[in-house]
């Protein structure tokens, strides 16, 4: 049975196209046939961070239309074997996505796939709506900051009043808390939100902290996922959050300054 | 054998608290006073006796506790289950009703019933008291009649089962197909209907919950950015971070509750502190907001 998840934030530039790169990557390294759905579009990022860029032929927008099928569409991961990307349309915009041509898309993909990553586009608009409408899991990626605090808030208030289960009725969307750059020394001098501040304000369980990391942009400058980075902090963290997702106890790491000082002298420099 | 339809007439007015003694004669309880008046006119069938007895408690208190009366009337409204009778033979019924009783045997253990004749024949005879005895071999009670002929209220009466008025005014009902799986097999007969509003999921930024005519109950986080408002009380079991507006409508009684002070805007009938002034005492405690005047007053719970 495939499992839909969203990775969605509200707020930009939290992380979300990083984290969908990466935990559907480790979804893959796990074994699980993975596929990644940009849902970007008219601003079409997945691809730039998977590496894939240059082999993009057809988009969503063209699947949805019914103008290309599945095989041409998807890109195969050229490192993993289970891991396929269907990227956005740069040309289009939102309005081309619609609640008929993405339930299509995923019943399509649900017969082959064990998991479907949907990268939500910022803010609470049509885009954001398409990806998190059928999702049966929800990946809230927040910055240690009030303003992302509060949008995820809000993403996470439509997630239970605007998603296909909200509007069964059924069981909810699983929620999944994702703190994405997060710096233990600057939360030491008082300068940014402790993990402890976040769960007490959005109240869900923790996924994982993702510590701020160079590897981050480096990775995603080379196109390379940072969960394939194994010496980095981010990439291990990301790893564990993967094993999290998949069920496992996996205890917190990169939580203190201290153990964070020995880690980045240990991997320093990157 | 006046009592259920005495029931059914105070079961309109869920809040009066009729009252019989000297005390009654204190008004104090406007509300009561307000849902008992009203409660009378409709109900033309209420018997004499207990009827002018509420008739004439137009001051009605709840005050029952400085009173020496033996008791109190009070409205309720209870979900009975509903015999729907076609027609009536004894073999017929008793075979029916054993195969209903068969399929569900714990179901039924001194189940109040109410019969009812609307989709009987008017001139179909039905003997009351045999019916009333099998029904109790097998565990119902019959309580009252629901609809029938002139005739057939007359028998039932005799049998000691007075009549309810007709289904159309109590709403919808559904079949019963008693079975041992199904978990519902009841029918409402007044259908419970609280204005009060509970909540057990956290209200995050953007939502807005409002409890018309009741209290709102919220045992999760209200976030920074919700909205909740309630004619009535409001409670929050957990921090709240939001706007609380309660007696929205004007209820200068109402209150609001919460564990954990973090509000942006707290208001009770329109009198309402902002988050600057909420910061200065009780922050981030457990407190209860009144208005004492025009003044609102926070305070700790």
């Amino acid at each position: 049975m495939a499992e839909i998840i969203v990775v969605t934030s509200g707020k930009g530039g939290v992380g979300k196209t990083t984290t969908s790169a990466a935990i559907g990557t480790g979804l893959a390294l796990q074994g699980h046939k993975t596929v990644i759905i940009d849902f970007d579009v008219g601003l079409r990022n997945l691809d730039l961070i998977m590496g894939c860029e240059r082999r993009v032929v057809y988009d969503f927008i063209n699947l949805i239309n019914g103008e290309s099928n599945l095989n041409q569409t998807l890109i195969k991961d050229k490192r993993i074997d289970n891991l396929s990307i269907l990227p956005a349309s740069q040309t289009r915009d939102k309005d081309a996505l619609t609640i008929e041509g993405v339930q299509k898309v995923l019943d399509e993909l649900k017969k082959t796939y064990d998991f479907i990553i949907c990268d939500s586009p910022a803010g609470i608009e049509k885009g954001a709506m398409m990806a998190m409408y059928f999702a049966d899991r929800a990946v809230v990626v927040t910055n240690p900051e009030v303003s992302s605090v509060r949008d995820s808030d809000r993403i996470l208030g439509i997630l239970q009043s605007k998603t296909l289960r909200a509007e069964n009725g059924g069981e909810p969307v699983r929620e999944h808390l994702l703190l994405t750059r997060y710096s233990p020394e600057r939360v030491e001098k008082g300068e940014m939100l402790s993990v402890k501040d976040v769960e007490d304000i959005l109240s869900i369980p923790l996924l994982g902290v993702i510590p701020e990391s160079k590897a981050v942009l480096s990775a995603s400058n080379q196109g390379n996922p940072v969960i394939l980075d194994e010496e980095s902090d981010a990439g291990q963290a990301y790893k564990d959050a993967v094993r999290r997702l998949l069920g496992e106890n996996v205890e917190h790491r990169f939580l203190t300054a201290s153990r964070k000082g020995i880690l980045s002298r240990m991997f320093g420099g990157r | 054998m006046s009592q259920i339809d005495l029931f059914n007439t105070v079961s309109r007015s869920v809040r009066s608290g009729a009252q019989q003694g000297p005390s009654s004669e204190n008004g104090h309880n406007n509300n009561a006073q307000a849902t008992t008046t009203q409660a009378v006119p409709t109900t033309p069938t209420a018997p004499k006796t207990k009827g002018t007895t509420i008739a004439g408690t137009m001051h009605a208190t709840d005050s029952a506790l400085d009173s020496d009366a033996a008791f109190k009337l009070k409205g309720n409204r209870v979900t009975m289950t509903i015999l729907e009778l076609y027609r009536y033979d004894y073999k017929s019924f008793n075979d029916t009703l054993a195969t209903t009783v068969n399929s569900a045997p714990d179901f039924f253990n001194q189940t109040p019933v109410i019969l009812s004749l609307e989709k009987c024949a008017p001139d179909c005879y039905i003997d009351f008291i045999e019916l009333g005895e099998l029904c109790r071999e097998y565990g119902l009670v019959p309580v009252a009649i629901r609809g029938g002929s002139e005739e057939q209220s007359v028998s039932a009466n005799v049998a000691g089962l007075p009549k309810l008025p007709a289904a159309s005014m109590s709403g919808k009902s559904s079949d019963i197909v008693p079975d041992a799986s199904a978990a519902l097999r009841e029918v409402r007969v007044e259908v419970p209907v609280s204005a009060n509003k509970l909540i057990t999921t956290p209200i995050r930024s953007g939502q807005q919950v409002y409890a018309p005519g009741g209290d709102l109950v919220i045992i999760a986080p209200v976030s920074a950015g919700a909205e909740i408002l309630a004619d009535g009380n409001i409670h929050v079991y957990g921090p709240l971070r939001g706007r609380a507006l309660a007696g929205v409508k004007g209820d200068t009684s109402a209150r609001i509750f919460c564990q954990s002070l973090e509000a942006e805007l707290i208001s009770i009938a329109g009198n309402y502190k902002v988050n600057e002034d909420l910061q200065k005492e009780h922050w981030k405690e457990r407190i209860q907001a009144r208005l004492e005047g025009n003044q609102l007053v926070i305070g700790p719970l």
